[in-house]
């Protein structure tokens, strides 16, 4: 495919300095994400996966930044240039939506008038035309009697409709690319499969990219059409979601589908993963996964894991799994 | 089997009116939000009972009601045949909080900061005047830390490190019931697994029954015996696990089901549920469940449904069958 990819990440750095040394939350990340597809982004806490998505949309906290790599939007370069203008792109090119739809919703505001004023800002109509597009968009993402609501507060609507009135805040503008940072986990169950429906109903409609950030493997399978797993700040695997989830070559990837509850129905004990990710400022030498790893070997202890380019652009593994190598390793 | 928890007719309504001053103004009346309504179901010894529903089933309430947190507005809950609420020989009522602890969701506040963790867990024992020597390295080596680990504070263990030390704590005075309220939702996937599976072993270690509260099909579907289904506090459909995930009853457990991600499902379109909990405070007449049931007729808007027997299910609903 010859198309430029919406979003293109290539060895993205994010570093903060601290007293104890520069830690390093997101690590020569790259990944490409096209027009109309959902890439997912999981891992565990402290992973990376939600500091990667704030670094795209130059959104991190100082002291982060990015120290390395470049993110490119539709080819341009957007990880250097100055504040007003990634405001301008930011709304307009790329809309984000939080995990708590409450706190990303300003409480004092009427949703119509935060929509309208995101629509006046990037695009250019007026107020009539403003309005009218904030009724669409809300009526888009199946909130009932839009004409009727856009006059309430955020307060008056339950979880599940704020998330939704977050959606249509992030897709108003039309950006082409959409950066959903666990949009379901504050949210029940049946309310989660009706988000999941509207999302994959939104980017298929209208060819957003969408990078959906998010720790429920469930979700990511229903959702994404390809998959990045992150672990302690670097892309562990990265390929089609079926292949992913059912043909894993990284053993943390292995280990993680195996030990949620779905994969063991009807076995007595979950497999499990021993220990915990490790803290930042206490990475172990070589591999950053070898001290919870099944297959490690001596080359695993001393060299740092190879980078995912390096392998065959799947995992990044010295001894991936499902390959000719795996059997050495058991053996 | 004997029942250990026998639970009849629970409610428990929570005021939730305005202050007098404002109700006389403008002519409110009181407000009542009903968390629990006339749920009935025994626990058996050495089994794990598992509470499923989403936010606002009352899940949370009936753990804390069966703990005694909170007392019943009706209904009772009998432990060992005593009944917390209305036991008057005070003797028996210690005996029965003996044997009785609960573990919360989120370890980050349910541990004292302040505290060493010898002291957090020995407490229960400690509280009561027993014999603490000892007894935290023990429970900690029991639970996969290490008995250095006693002199420690809590902010120096992950988040699957502080719910092992809850487990621990939970553990200090010996109880045969267990009541885990979302034990494992504030961790993740990897360290959730290391959790079940420990209270797993606990369990058949020292013969522990779990009232399993979670909202999570797949952690309960691994580890209940017996699972009961809440919707806006009613208990709406329990049965065996074998017999409530191969066939489900009530239409809410079909959608629960239904509407769950699954790992198998690459692409699913589902038909998402229609309509969101409604208010428990003006819960719909007859059925609440029937605004978003595919398959409601006239009487479920007007009748609530009576729980009734089918086959090994026990299930509230006019049209299941």
């Amino acid at each position: 495919m010859t198309e430029t990819p919406v979003l293109s990440v290539r060895d993205l750095t994010v570093e903060i300095p601290t007293r104890h040394g520069i830690l390093r939350p997101v690590d020569q990340v790259s990944y490409d994400i096209r027009a109309g597809e959902i890439l997912g982004v999981v891992g565990e806490s402290g992973a990376g996966k939600s500091m990667t998505g704030n670094a795209v949309i130059g959104l991190l906290d100082p002291p982060a930044r990015i120290t390395g790599g470049e993110v490119l939007l539709k080819g341009e370069p957007i990880h250097d240039i100055p504040r007003a203008r990634l405001r301008r792109l930011r709304g307009k090119h790329m809309g984000m939506i939080f995990q708590d739809p409450l706190t990303s919703l300003n409480p004092l505001l009427t949703i119509g008038d935060q929509l309208t004023e995101t629509i006046t800002e990037h695009l250019n109509v007026g107020q009539d035309e403003a309005r009218k597009r904030a009724i669409a968009a809300l009526d888009e993402v199946g909130i009932p009697a839009a004409s009727a609501r856009i006059g309430s507060y955020p307060h008056e609507f339950s979880g599940g409709m704020r998330q939704r009135v977050v959606i249509a805040l992030a897709l108003c503008a039309e950006p082409e690319l959409v950066i959903a940072d666990e949009p379901t986990t504050a949210l029940d169950v049946s309310v989660q499969a009706q988000i999941v429906a509207l999302l994959k109903r939104l980017c298929r409609e209208r060819g957003v990219a969408v990078m959906l950030v998010t720790h429920d493997m469930g979700v990511i399978a229903e959702a994404a059409d390809r998959v990045a797993v992150m672990y302690a700040g670097r892309l562990a695997e990265l390929g089609p979601v079926r292949e992913v989830i059912t043909n894993a070559h990284h053993p943390y990837t292995a280990g993680l589908m195996a030990s949620t509850p779905l994969a063991s129905v009807g076995q007595k004990r979950l497999k499990q993963i021993p220990g915990a990710m490790p803290r930042l400022g206490a990475l172990p030498d070589g591999c950053a996964f070898h001290p919870r790893c099944e297959y490690a070997q001596d080359k695993c202890r001393r060299d740092p894991g190879p980078s995912l380019q390096a392998c065959d652009g799947r995992a990044a593994c010295w001894f991936p799994l499902g390959t000719t190598q795996k059997e050495d390793t058991v053996a | 089997m004997s029942a250990l928890i026998s639970i009849r007719n629970l409610t428990r309504r929570f005021d939730v009116s305005k202050p007098w001053l404002n109700r006389v103004i403008e002519r409110l009346s009181k407000a009542y939000l009903t968390a629990v309504s006339d749920v009935s179901f025994d626990i058996e010894e050495n089994s794990v009972y598992a509470l499923v529903g989403e936010s606002g089933s009352g899940k949370s309430t009936i753990g804390k009601i069966v703990v005694g947190l909170t007392p019943p507005s009706e209904g009772s809950v009998q432990i060992n045949g005593t009944d917390l609420a209305t036991e008057t020989d005070a003797a028996k009522i210690e005996a029965v909080r003996d044997e009785i602890q609960m573990i919360f969701q989120d370890p980050y506040a349910s541990l004292n900061p302040r505290w060493r963790v010898r002291d957090i867990i020995a407490e229960p024992v400690a509280a009561k005047g027993g014999d603490t020597s000892g007894l935290a390295e023990r429970l900690l080596e029991q639970v996969g830390l290490s008995a250095a680990d006693a002199s420690k504070y809590p902010h120096e263990f992950s988040g699957g490190q502080r719910q092992r030390i809850c487990i621990a704590r939970a553990l200090a005075s010996e109880p045969k019931i267990i009541v885990c309220d979302e034990p494992t939702s504030a961790l993740d996937v990897s360290v959730q697994s290391q959790v079940l599976n420990l209270m797993s072993d606990l369990r058949e270690e020292f013969g522990l029954t779990y009232l399993f509260i979670s909202h999570d099909l797949t952690v309960v579907r691994h580890m209940a015996d017996r699972i009961g289904v809440l919707y806006l506090g009613r208990l709406v459909e329990e049965a065996p696990r074998d017999a409530l995930f191969t066939d489900p009853k009530h239409p809410y457990t079909q959608m629960l089901f239904d509407a769950a991600p699954r790992m198998d499902a690459f692409g699913r379109e589902v038909d998402p549920p229609k309509g969101e909990i409604p208010d428990a405070i003006n819960p719909p007449p007859g059925c609440a469940f029937h605004p978003r049931c595919p398959i409601a007729i006239d009487r479920c808007s007007k009748e609530r449904p009576q729980m009734r027997q089918l086959g090994q299910t026990r299930v509230a609903c006019h049209r299941a069958e």
